[in-house]
């Protein structure tokens, strides 16, 4: 499935690039080319500051785990816990649900709810991600405030969210390997006397196990990525999560809300660190997702 | 009769047109460096983006830096204006020969859900809560409850001027809930039974309720009256008597545009030589 398509889109650019200029390989060329440099310059810029930060930082313990500004301390620990243990609840919960949507659009459910689950999906992936906030702020919040306690700004409201937001995504990934091999084992399992539960739990999930990871590590990196739900959603509050109702604030909550400092003080370096440090982690996921893809076709 | 309103309407237009103060920029250009104070930023960025829209021959940066980088940079000469959030120091006038323009109050107010029975505190209280010492309600008169703690990001103006003139270089508490604008604050409160904030003067209404700090109310009229103490000027300073395009500058923020961008941003303006 993943190839037919990847083969239609390179014919459909190939139509729409010689409709516009006859002999265009060249050109093409040229522009991934400046593209790929232009890309690599703001990836070694970032990551340069970063390094850079982090010499000029050496008395602002920058990868302390206190923040006080008034006092020279701007460690950026706390930011990191929280973004870790973000990323991984809202993606064990979110991933789970996404293999539940998969397996329910491959034959465990009838096909009208299969098709009425699909346009969901399709719908959630064009709902911008401060909508999701927004109405997080107003609908959730709250609920969370009453029944448990806290304000209600917490790891809790904002990992449930985050979890939601990619499930779409990571579904799509599950469904484009599990349909293709289900078409090409569907004949034999039937000669076998399978049914359909048993045909994708036994054989059809078992083959696409490198999509699904795919789809956890693709996942992963959205979830670490993620600057506006945290910030609405997290509370902000600097220091280390214990319970699932303590505010915290993520290492993008962080750039997004000291973006306004003085360029050369603590906090404008705490943020060249940040950056540089969700910049790589980022490249390491998507590289691992794309070695594995590629594997796995 | 439809060629006739369209020519009245552009006589309005064009009359409209001659009385904007940005007219005195039509024969100017130039460039005009402001730094300092970060409070001041969203006021100086609106006005200058206002002029260099006009006149594209015009061209004005603003950068941060705080309030002493702003006296710093206008007496040597490096910025034409530097702003500050406090009155100039005598030192400061006499070595550089400033001259100083107050142009608005940047009022903060501490403020609490409607619903809250606790509309009064003391400035020792407000402390001991920001700093994680009282925790309860009911330590200070209301419904038993943990008290939610919300304030804002470092580099906030508002933030700044809260903790300038309530702590000193006090350390808050770390338990503090953050949010991004004076806007998420109200939200917040709003919504929060329990909640603890602080907005800029101007952003208080009806959806949330100010909270009185030894019996001073917070209001724009207590701000500008001097009976409200959780305030500052807002100041910018020129090396001199201004001139030029600086002297435009300073007259267009005065203007009745100027106070525009000045309550949008929050701050309540203050008239010329006051």
């Amino acid at each position: 499935m993943t190839r037919q398509k990847s083969h239609v889109v390179d014919e459909r650019t190939r139509a729409n690039s010689s409709f516009l200029i006859p002999n265009s390989s060249f050109l093409l060329r040229a522009t991934a080319l400046s593209v790929s440099a232009i890309l690599g310059t703001v990836i070694a810029f970032i990551v340069i500051s970063g390094v850079d930060a982090l010499i000029k930082g050496r008395g602002l313990s920058l990868f302390g785990a206190v923040w006080n500004s008034n006092a020279g301390h701007f460690g950026i620990l706390t930011m990191i816990q929280a973004s870790i243990l973000l990323a991984i609840s809202s993606l064990c919960v979110g991933w789970c649900l996404s293999l539940g949507c998969c397996c329910v659009m491959n034959g465990l459910a009838p096909s009208f709810v299969a098709n009425f689950l699909n346009l969901i999906l399709t719908l959630m992936t064009a709902i911008p991600t401060v909508v999701y906030g927004f109405a997080a702020v107003f609908l959730l919040v709250p609920i969370v405030r009453e029944a448990l306690g806290g304000t209600g700004f917490c790891w809790l409201t904002a990992s449930m969210i985050l979890a939601l937001q990619g499930v779409p995504t990571m579904t799509f990934i599950m469904d484009g390997a599990v349909r293709t091999i289900t078409a090409e084992t569907e004949l034999t399992a039937s000669a076998l006397g399978m049914t359909r539960a048993q045909h994708l739990s036994r054989i059809v999930l078992p083959i696409a196990r490198k999509s699904l990871i795919s789809a956890a590590i693709l996942g992963l990196g959205r979830a670490v990525g993620d600057a506006l739900i945290p910030t609405m959603l997290a509370g902000n509050a600097i220091r280390f999560v214990k319970t699932p109702l303590d505010s915290m604030r993520t290492l993008t909550a962080h750039i997004s809300l000291v973006l306004s400092s003085d360029i050369g003080g603590g906090e404008h370096l705490s943020l060249l660190l940040a950056g540089a440090l969700l910049l790589t982690f980022c490249a390491v996921v998507s590289l691992i997702s794309r070695r594995m893809m590629r594997r796995s076709n | 009769m439809r060629k006739l309103l369209l020519v009245m309407l552009v006589l309005v237009m064009a009359a409209a047109a001659f009385a904007d103060p940005l007219d005195a920029f039509k024969d100017l250009e130039g460039t005009l460096d402001i730094a300092g104070g970060t409070a001041h930023i969203p006021v100086m960025t609106q006005a200058a983006q206002d002029i260099m829209t006009f006149n594209p021959k015009i061209r004005i940066t603003v950068a941060g830096g705080g309030s002493g980088v702003g006296v710093k940079q206008v007496g040597e000469g490096l910025a034409g204006i530097g702003n500050t959030g406090r009155p100039l120091k005598a030192s400061e006038i006499e070595q550089y020969g400033l001259k100083t323009f107050p142009f608005a109050i940047d009022g903060v107010a501490l403020a609490v859900h409607p619903d809250n029975p606790v509309k009064a505190l003391t400035k020792d209280q407000v402390i001991k809560i920001y700093s994680g010492e009282i925790t309860d309600w009911k330590d200070v008169g209301g419904n038993p409850g943990a008290i939610n703690l919300y304030g804002r990001e470092d580099g906030s103006g508002t933030r700044e001027t809260f903790t300038d003139k309530l702590f000193g270089k006090g350390e808050l508490s770390p338990a503090v809930n953050v949010v991004n604008s004076n806007g998420a604050m109200k939200t917040a409160i709003a919504q929060d039974k329990r909640a603890m904030g602080y907005v800029g003067i101007g952003h208080l209404d009806s959806s949330i309720a100010g909270v009185a700090i030894d019996g001073h109310v917070p209001s724009q009229e207590n701000a500008a009256s001097g009976e409200y103490f959780v305030v500052r000027n807002l100041f910018m300073n020129t090396k001199g008597e201004p001139t030029g395009l600086t002297a435009a500058f300073i007259d267009y923020i005065y203007s009745e545009p100027g106070a525009k961008i000045i309550e949008k941003s929050g701050y309540i303006p203050l008239p010329k030589n006051n």
